[in-house]
């Protein structure tokens, strides 16, 4: 019998020992955590570390490798939700502030085209009426050179509205490739306000992932509740200042064209009537702290950019003595009086808050507001107590698994039944490795998968013994039957998991969460078993063969 | 000679053909059995693909579902389902239970407000009462999932498919493919006929079910393919007993290891993960016997094109012999 080259076995032997090494961190997964924690606090804090900080740190040898598989939401606990985005929400917010442009657009033709009033129109559509509709293609001119061109590499050539005439109305809508290219920004700017918001809350590791079109998958281990998750990334934090038209106690007062009928949140049954198109937006806001206000009493502190605080200043200069109203999410907050012009661009909202409340009104108008509503299609929550009995009910599945298999497989075949054994040990060593080192998530699912793994990596083994059983049959010389047995089996070995890996990768395009780590446990424990029986197990049998040198061989 | 467990004695010469309308003929009908099982009873969809809250409770003081229903009916949900759920990881004073809550039409999710109440009046029952787990999904994506499963299945069993089909024959294939069908279809009828809670773990377990069969098929068919060459004249109903017979010792010894590891996930591995390893468990016996009596079936009913085997042949047939 041949045997491997020396080169091939120091490659196979140091694939093993990595793979043992690297899984070692996840036996200790508690402690390694902790270390890994402490480090990366120290290295945030530019490394400056807490009594506490260095105690954690000394859990783990630094020198050891302390790569960890994580552990998915429904082993740690956690809650996942899966949002849609109502994406052609902010269609309406573009064209709503298209209407002032039109309108100044459209002033120097005053003596051809007469008065312009807007239409009502369904939301995302501008509908302006002109009092000479003969006058319509210089009104059409004039609105048209309002568009600009698309920015966006699919869009490329067209502009981002369409202007077209209807009698005697002027309609302005957004075009096809402008509604993509503002579907696209809007889920960009909602991942990143819902990662904000997230972090914020310095959670461990949180998945925030758009899933096609209009969809968002968040998945924050740790947190209590999806109830809780939704709260802090469900609330869309729109603040506007608005000018107030009036005040009412009656809810179903009509509040006239282009105006908003608003409720008070602090006094009941208190509404304002203002109007729709505000002043300012908190998308001009640079910052938002908690702070007190003169009675001390928890407030906001705001700050806007250059352009909202002009605007601001501006409109309370010429307003001074009327209320304006601080709009949150619908609701006023407040309406206070301007009392005099307020320049350089800060204020603070008041409104009866507590210290939480001003913090986390703070925090969201810090990390700005959603550009548009969400709806939760799924919501899961794990409790931590019910993925901890998924592990260890998983651990005891598991080691049973591995001890009855390896009864079973010296039983079967002696000698060469330990080496498939000790392979197998390798394989699991060399699952956990890969997964720590990629990063992949472990799901019960996936503890199922390594279980099965267990099973099913013994065949590949199975099949090079069974053959060197045969071969040894037909009166073979044991090392001459020991290398036309791996030879033999290889292609039944090879098309035997190609197949399965096949399924492992479909698994893993189609299925999500838990059923995808149980591809990559799948899929990984495949590719290691395989490596394992032709490569380790081969090596075992061929170092005993050289040393002992037996006349005859029983497998 | 040492001692050595065997499954299957040494040499064996066991006729796999001789009762084949049995055999064969019994796996088609328990296959139409299945779907029509599955036609008429319908499975027993979780959430994920109908819609609708679970809510998992778990507590100090025994589960009494009567009081449970009481305390929710006068809410204004879908149908409510209670069911307790017995594993012997429990500690003797944990009591589980399992709320299932279907969806109101028109409505994606469960408000907050409505899940706050839902537990509210769980925990005036059972003051002791924590919520393990609550999930939520909506008939939106359920329906998607729905697509999605079917997508896989299908998606896996073409791949493979085609595969086999680069690899050997397409009556191989078609083999291989008509054995997986039996393995899926007979688990899903067995889902059916004992109204086995159906869920995305599920469609991953028929998943694995499908690569285990085929592995196992493809085992038995490579051998087939490798003993063609060695006895050509032989007739193709025998060269097939001959290959089974020579592979029966591995097949039964995967299965059997397999079967072990399985057996420990279904003991041990908590009511979580129960159905989607009984569903393996099931799969793997089912793709076993397939492989052994089904998918060769097929292949000998075609039949197979043996004229062009000899000139490939020879190169191999020289490399056998040495010293």
């Amino acid at each position: 019998m041949s045997p491997t080259a020396l080169w091939k076995r120091v490659l196979i032997l140091l694939v093993c020992l990595w793979g043992i090494s690297a899984a070692v961190p996840n036996l200790f997964y508690g402690r390694v955590e902790t270390h890994n924690d402490a480090a990366a606090a120290i290295e945030a804090a530019n490394g400056v570390a807490t009594p506490e900080q260095t105690a954690a740190l000394a859990e783990w040898p630094s020198w050891l490798p302390s790569s960890l598989m994580s552990l998915g939401l429904d082993l740690r606990g956690g809650a996942h939700l899966l949002a849609r985005v109502e994406v052609s929400d902010v269609y309406k917010a573009r064209i709503d502030a298209m209407w002032p442009e039109v309108r100044d657009a459209l002033r120097p033709l005053r003596d051809q085209i007469g008065a312009v009033r807007r239409a009502p129109s369904p939301d995302g559509i501008l509908r302006v009426t002109i009092q000479n509709p003969e006058a319509m293609p210089a009104a059409l001119e004039a609105v048209q050179a309002l568009a600009t061109p698309v920015v966006s590499l699919t869009g490329v050539g067209s502009n981002d509205i369409e202007v077209t005439a209807d009698g005697a109305d002027v309609v302005v809508q957004l075009s096809e490739a402008e509604q993509r290219a503002t579907d696209d920004r809007t889920m960009q700017q909602s991942l990143e306000i819902i990662r904000n918001r997230v972090d914020e809350v310095g959670t461990r590791e949180p998945t925030i992932q758009r899933q096609g079109d209009d969809r968002i998958l968040i998945q924050v281990p740790g947190i209590g509740s999806a109830a809780e998750l939704k709260s802090l990334i469900g609330t869309t934090a729109k603040l506007t200042f608005n000018r107030v038209i009036g005040r009412t106690d009656n809810a179903g007062a009509a509040p006239g064209a282009r105006n908003l009928l608003l409720p008070a949140r602090d006094e009941q049954g208190v509404y304002y009537i203002v109007e729709e198109t505000p002043v300012v937006t908190g998308e001009e806001l640079t910052d938002a702290q908690p702070a007190f206000d003169q009675n001390n009493d928890p407030a906001v502190r705001f700050t806007f950019n250059g352009g909202g605080a002009r605007k601001f200043g501006d409109y309370t200069a010429a307003n001074v003595g009327t209320l304006f109203a601080i709009v949150l999410d619908e609701q006023v907050i407040s309406a206070p009086k301007i009392n005099e012009h307020i320049p350089g661009g800060t204020g603070i909202i008041t409104g009866n808050f507590s210290v939480e409340e001003s913090t986390e009104l703070a925090v969201l108008l810090r990390a700005g507001a959603l550009p548009a509503a969400m709806e939760f299609l799924e919501e899961r929550t794990i409790g931590p107590e019910l993925g901890a009995d998924s592990i260890a009910a998983g651990k005891v599945a598991a080691l049973v698994g591995m001890a009855a298999v390896s009864v079973y497989m010296i039983a079967s075949y002696g000698l060469f039944g330990v080496f498939a054994v000790v392979a197998l040990g390798v394989n699991i060593a060399l699952i956990f490795a890969a997964l720590s080192t990629v990063g992949g998530t472990l799901t019960l699912p996936g503890i199922a998968g390594i279980v099965l793994t267990i099973g099913m990596a013994v065949d590949a083994n199975v099949l090079v013994f069974e053959r060197i059983r045969e071969e040894l049959r037909s009166n073979r010389n044991p090392g001459r039957a020991i290398e036309l047995g791996y030879e033999r089996a290889l292609s039944a070995i090879i098309d035997a998991n190609i197949t399965t890996f096949i399924t492992a990768v479909v698994l893993f395009l189609v299925g999500a969460g838990p059923v995808r780590g149980f591809a990559i446990t799948l899929g990984i424990g495949i590719i290691t078993s395989v490596f394992t029986a032709i490569y380790v197990t081969r090596a075992i049998v061929e170092m005993w063969y050289g040393w002992r040198r037996p006349k005859t061989v029983i497998v | 000679m040492a001692f050595r467990f065997r499954l299957a004695p040494e040499k064996t010469n066991f006729d796999f053909f001789r009762h084949q309308w049995l055999t064969f003929g019994g796996s088609m009908m328990l296959t139409v059995v299945a779907i029509i099982l599955w036609i008429a009873m319908g499975l027993n969809f979780g959430i994920d693909f109908r819609g609708g809250t679970t809510i998992r409770t778990d507590s100090t003081n025994p589960v009494n579902v009567a009081a449970m229903r009481e305390a929710l009916s006068g809410m204004e949900l879908g149908d409510v389902s209670i069911t307790e759920v017995f594993d012997i990881n429990f500690a003797e004073t944990q009591h589980v239970a399992q709320v299932r809550i279907a969806p109101l039409d028109g409505q994606e999710a469960v408000t907050p407000e409505t899940m706050a109440q839902v537990e509210a009046a769980l925990q005036v029952v059972d003051p002791a009462i924590v919520f393990e787990s609550v999930e939520s999904v909506g008939p939106k994506v359920s329906g998607e999932l729905i697509w999605k499963a079917v997508l896989a299945m299908t998606a896996a069993s073409a791949a493979i498919m085609v595969y086999i089909w680069l690899r050997f024959e397409w009556q191989y294939a078609l083999g291989g493919v008509v054995a997986l069908i039996h393995d899926i279809f007979i688990t899903i009828g067995v889902f059916a006929l004992f109204q086995l809670k159906f869920d995305l773990t599920i469609v991953a377990a028929l998943l694995t079910i499908l690569g285990y069969s085929i592995n196992d098929t493809v085992v038995v068919f490579d051998r087939l393919r490798e003993n063609l060459q060695k006895y050509k004249t032989m007739p193709l109903r025998e060269v097939m007993n001959l290959s089974v017979n020579e592979t029966l010792s591995r097949t039964l010894m995967t299965s059997v290891t397999t079967l072990i590891a399985l057996g420990a996930m279904l003991i041990f591995g908590g009511d979580v993960i129960r159905g989607f390893a009984f569903a393996i468990f099931f799969g793997v016996i089912l793709g076993t016997y397939s492989s052994i009596f089904v998918a060769k079936n097929l292949v000998l009913f075609i039949g197979l094109d043996r004229g062009d085997k000899p000139k490939k042949a020879s190169s191999n047939e020289f490399a056998e012999i040495d010293a």
